[in-house]
């Protein structure tokens, strides 16, 4: 699209504190070159609404934090340019699924929970060696291309918004919780699938996706949530006939002791954490 | 668990059905060409050819478990659709129990009818 000399922002504004429902405001600003969404809701809030709340970091999409219903499909604002919708009328509202904080602010808290109950980190029998590292844990390409492609996920939420049965059934964890539960069951380095199995075996596992296929979709790192969740239920059904078992994590790889430097390889900067 | 069970009994089911309809469909349809079940020169749904599957112990068997399979998978689809308008805790419990019990008389029903046709067609 060719681009437009004016874009009109409509917005959903909501305040709880006024008692009144969320309403649309139409705004209209000239256009800048390379205009993202947030760009404008940036120069909106200078000019002419600086009670406008949403929430931002990065501006680079990496932080997860602006993803917003922009026309019609969740988006980051910050990853979203104005001439890629295909036109000057841009309408901005929070994303579906959740409650609403603040005019583009959901609250994430239910998905974060839900997030945590599944476990997503690694799980291991070996407490002190991951407290005191002693090396690294071995892990082959091929391994590491298992779940690669979920540890892209920036917990932004469109996944959560785009999801059908998140819309309908509060009792489900939805697409991000079961895809990085996934992620770490599939890392080689991890022994948590019984730990795990125990929050997936319920009613708040993959069961009740759709196959929709939205989540991923949506998804502005191009992670793939409808494929782990797919993924999970196979291992689950698997599981149920004790047929499925993760492998033993993997082991430490034991530093190499009698290998010299190369001249022209610098040293490692020291640890800082 | 129970859900990690339902679910796997839910694709079990789901197989069941798919080769069990897949006979149903090659008996009635593809008759003419196989020539498996039905007397020869008769129609799949002629009297004659209806009797003799009946008086087969394989069609009474197979009937049960098909009847036992689509009642599982449609009252386990059907479980996760109401449950899904998110009913309270004891709704749940109640559709649980009806849905098993309704299951369950179905089954017994269906049964009998099965077998009593096989062994009905026998003494005809």
């Amino acid at each position: 699209m060719t681009a437009p000399a004016n874009v009109t922002f409509r917005i959903r504004r909501y305040d709880p504190a006024s008692g009144q429902p969320p309403a649309w405001e139409d705004f209209t600003m000239p256009y800048s070159d390379g205009m993202t969404v947030l760009d404008g809701l940036r120069v909106l809030k200078e000019t002419r609404l600086p009670t406008l709340a949403w929430r931002s970091s990065c501006r680079m999409g990496v932080c997860g934090s602006c993803g917003m219903f922009i026309n019609g499909r969740p988006r980051l604002a910050c990853n979203t340019q104005i001439t890629e919708l295909g036109t000057s009328l841009v309408t901005v509202a929070p994303l579906p699924n959740f409650d609403i904080i603040r005019d583009l602010v959901p609250d994430l808290r239910p998905m974060f929970d839900a997030h945590a109950a599944l476990m997503p980190h690694i799980i291991r029998d070996d407490a002190e060696e991951q407290r005191e590292p002693t090396g690294e844990y071995f892990q082959t390409p091929h391994e590491l291309e298992q779940f690669l492609q979920f540890t892209y996920c920036i917990k932004c939420g469109c996944c959560m918004s785009a999801c059908p049965t998140v819309a309908t059934d509060p009792a489900y964890s939805g697409p991000m919780p079961l895809a990085q539960s996934h992620r770490y069951n599939a890392d080689s380095r991890d022994g948590g699938f019984v730990a795990r199995k125990r929050a997936l075996a319920t009613e708040r596992g993959p069961w009740k996706c759709h196959y929709a296929g939205e989540c991923s979709q949506a998804c502005p790192k191009g992670v793939d949530p409808a494929r782990a969740i797919q993924l999970m239920k196979r291992e689950l059904v698997l599981d149920y006939f004790k047929l499925y078992r993760q492998p033993c994590p993997s082991k430490v790889v034991a530093t190499p002791t009698e290998v010299k430097r190369r001249p022209d390889v610098p040293e490692a900067p020291a640890a800082t954490i | 668990m129970r859900d990690q069970r339902l679910w796997t009994w839910h694709v079990l089911a789901g197989l069941v059905i798919l080769v069990l309809l897949g006979l149903h469909m090659g008996i009635m349809h593809l008759d003419t060409l196989l020539g498996w079940f039905n007397p020869p020169d008769m129609k799949p749904v002629a009297w004659g050819a209806v009797l003799q599957r009946a008086r087969m112990g394989f069609f009474t068997v197979s009937y049960i478990v098909l009847l036992g399979a689509a009642l599982f998978h449609g009252l386990y689809g059907l479980r996760n659709i109401l449950f899904e308008l998110a009913p309270g805790r004891g709704v749940k419990s109640a559709l649980n129990v009806f849905l098993a019990a309704g299951g369950v008389g179905l089954f017994v029903f269906g049964a009998w009818a099965a077998w009593a046709a096989g062994v009905l067609a026998r003494t005809l």
